[in-house]
């Protein structure tokens, strides 16, 4: 059985979630091939075609596709599904959009931020915000899977596979308008070694960013906030990490002022290393702490840039 | 237009989740249960529409036990105007709750569906975009911005990387975010008006939908827990950690 997977792209390099993703589709199966979805995505085209253990790369690529409509990708891949008996995609915003779709067309009930493959029918994948782990087993034909790309190391490159172009599609009662896209010379939130994440307590936009841009720039971080402080419009939603914002877990993740709901915990608590800083010696983001400092950021954070040299 | 906002009866966001001991389930007995927080602020959005009279009938629809009527009834307080129970014991999984609501949209022709993204129990973010494929309708999830415009709806999306707009033409899927709206408190005045609003109570039977599970639920089980580590004194000390014991700088 050949299994497909979509994936995450920036039309010039393929994510490293992609990688990720492949490394999930080769314990289903040795017969890889991989869909880059777009417009103008032969560069990250080519780079699929890099990735070891990968058998083929399929391009296709219209107006819709490149602002990843989900009606258009779906209309790309149910064709597919005839030469696949599964087809992963990584579980962004982008994957959880047009996979769902995928699955209804196909009849089959999707397997969503799947993060351990037992066999070929039966997945792990959690429930309740993290809480509970689940291990469910599919009596479907094909699969549908969204991949929780933290729990599976990234596949490598090296590989040589064909590039293959296909025909697009569009999505007639869907048009795109416009976008809003957070510029940043920092790493990406997803893919970062290290992590500093603020909360409510930082107040206010200004002090947001005036207190975590410099600690990210001194540690090659990327940054992160809670729900509060997105809420709040300290920080962009796309900063949000959590149950329902971005799964991350970096080898450093610094949390400042967040206290740590359960729903913030589920973004973050896979994180090797975790600091927190906080004023409140009860804050429950201390039970998942490998080091926290009590005490106000406002001095803390400082004293800490100071320390890092 | 009349909108239908599907609510799922689910497990309150602020209790603490309890995986059984025989590794079946988590533990949903005398626990507080409350409508998914993502359907509230669908239900909030469609009541908003219906008081800036862009919408003339709010329908709610839940699939689950007979208790699911409470969910109902805090959406009929919100402002909802009808309700539909289609009442089911066993869980039912979103490819069976979509065809389910498929049907339901059939009968009702909804100009929009508003629901959540998420039921935040399963954490599938499925269903939305199901039903979008199964009826053919155009989809806009993860909505922190509606538009009612006519024919089509903008809206705007919370995606990674930032915000995405998209025009959708009507009948259509919009599944919400948490950042669309701040959902009200229902006053007591209204909440003893929706004691009297209706609630039809069906079975999955009438609908004619095969809502057998494809998947089995082989266990379910505790993640690994993280132990609480060590509080340092300072920056000083914590830097001289990282480096030298936890070896991450
Ligand atoms: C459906 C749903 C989904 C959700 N999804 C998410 C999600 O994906 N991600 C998420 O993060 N949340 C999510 N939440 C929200 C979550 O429940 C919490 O409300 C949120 O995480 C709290 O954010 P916070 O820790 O910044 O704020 P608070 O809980 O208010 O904590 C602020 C912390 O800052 C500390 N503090 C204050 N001043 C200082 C100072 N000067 N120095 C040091 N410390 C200070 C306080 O002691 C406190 O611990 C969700 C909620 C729901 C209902
Ligand atoms: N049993 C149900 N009854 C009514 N609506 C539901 C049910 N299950 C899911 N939904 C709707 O589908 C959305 C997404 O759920 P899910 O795909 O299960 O995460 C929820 O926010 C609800 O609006």
């Amino acid at each position: 059985m050949a299994v497909l997977v979509v994936a995450d792209h920036d039309n010039t390099e393929v994510r490293d979630t992609t990688n990720k993703t492949v490394t999930a589709a080769l314990a289903l199966s040795k017969d890889v091939d991989i869909l880059v979805v777009g417009q103008g995505a032969e560069a990250a085209a080519k780079a699929a075609a890099g990735i070891a253990g990968v058998r083929k790369v399929l391009l296709a690529e219209s107006a819709g596709l490149g602002k990843m409509i989900a009606e258009a990708v779906e209309a790309v891949i149910v064709p597919l599904m005839a030469n696949y008996d599964a087809v992963l995609s990584p579980a962004s915003t982008a994957g959880k959009n047009f996979a769902p779709r995928v699955a209804a067309k196909l009849d089959s009930s999707p397997l969503s931020d799947v993060m351990q493959i037992v066999d070929a029918n039966t997945f792990v994948r959690p429930i309740y915000a993290g809480n509970a782990l689940e291990t469910v087993q599919s009596s479907d034909a094909k699969k549908v899977i969204t991949v929780r790309t933290t729990a599976f190391q990234a596949a490598g490159t090296g590989g040589s596979a064909s590039i293959e172009k296909i025909s697009g599609a569009d999505a007639p009662k869907t048009a795109f308008v416009s976008e809003e896209v957070v510029k940043s010379d920092r790493p990406e939130l997803g893919a970062a070694k290290i992590v500093v994440s603020g909360g409510r307590a930082m107040g206010s936009s200004e002090e947001f960013h005036k207190v975590l841009e410099p600690l990210a720039d001194k540690l090659g971080a990327a940054i992160g906030a809670s729900r509060a402080a997105v809420d709040a419009g300290y920080a962009p939603n796309d900063y949000q990490v959590g149950q329902t914002g971005k799964v991350v877990a970096p080898a450093l993740y610094i949390a400042i002022g967040i206290s740590g709901a359960i729903q913030h915990l589920a973004g973050m608590k896979d994180s090797k290393v975790i600091v927190a800083i906080n004023k409140d010696a009860d804050a429950p983001i201390f039970q998942v702490a490998d080091y926290g400092i009590v005490g106000d950021y406002k001095t803390v954070v400082p004293e800490l840039m100071t320390a890092l040299g | 237009m009349k909108v239908l906002v599907p609510v799922k009866r689910v497990i309150d966001y602020n209790v603490k989740v309890r995986v059984k001991p025989d590794q079946s389930g988590v533990d949903l007995a005398n626990v507080k249960m409350s409508m998914n927080p993502f359907d509230e602020i669908a239900v909030e959005e469609a009541v908003r529409l219906k008081e800036k009279g862009l919408v003339e009938e709010i329908v709610v629809v839940s699939i689950g036990p007979s208790q699911a009527q409470e969910t109902i009834r805090t959406a009929l307080a919100m402002g909802a105007d009808r309700g539909i129970l289609i009442q089911s014991d066993a869980d039912v999984e979103p490819l069976a709750v979509a065809k389910l609501l498929k049907a339901v949209v059939a009968e009702e022709a909804p100009g929009l569906v508003l629901m959540g993204k998420q039921a935040i129990d399963g954490d599938n973010n499925a269903v939305g975009q199901m039903l979008s494929a199964l009826l053919g309708w155009p989809q806009a999830t993860f909505a922190s911005k509606l538009e009612l415009a006519g024919e089509k709806a903008n809206v705007t999306r919370e995606v990674d990387g930032g915000l995405q707009t998209l025009s959708v033409s009507l009948p259509a899927v919009v599944t919400t975010d948490l950042r669309l709206n701040e959902p009200r408190y229902a006053s007591l005045p209204n909440i003893m008006k929706a004691k009297k609003k209706p609630i039809d109570v069906k079975s999955v039977a009438d609908y004619g939908v095969d809502v057998s599970p494809r998947l089995k639920v082989v266990k379910v089980t505790e993640p690994a827990k993280r132990s609480a580590g060590v509080k340092v004194a300072d920056a000083t000390e914590l830097v001289s950690k990282l480096k030298n014991e936890a070896g991450v700088l």
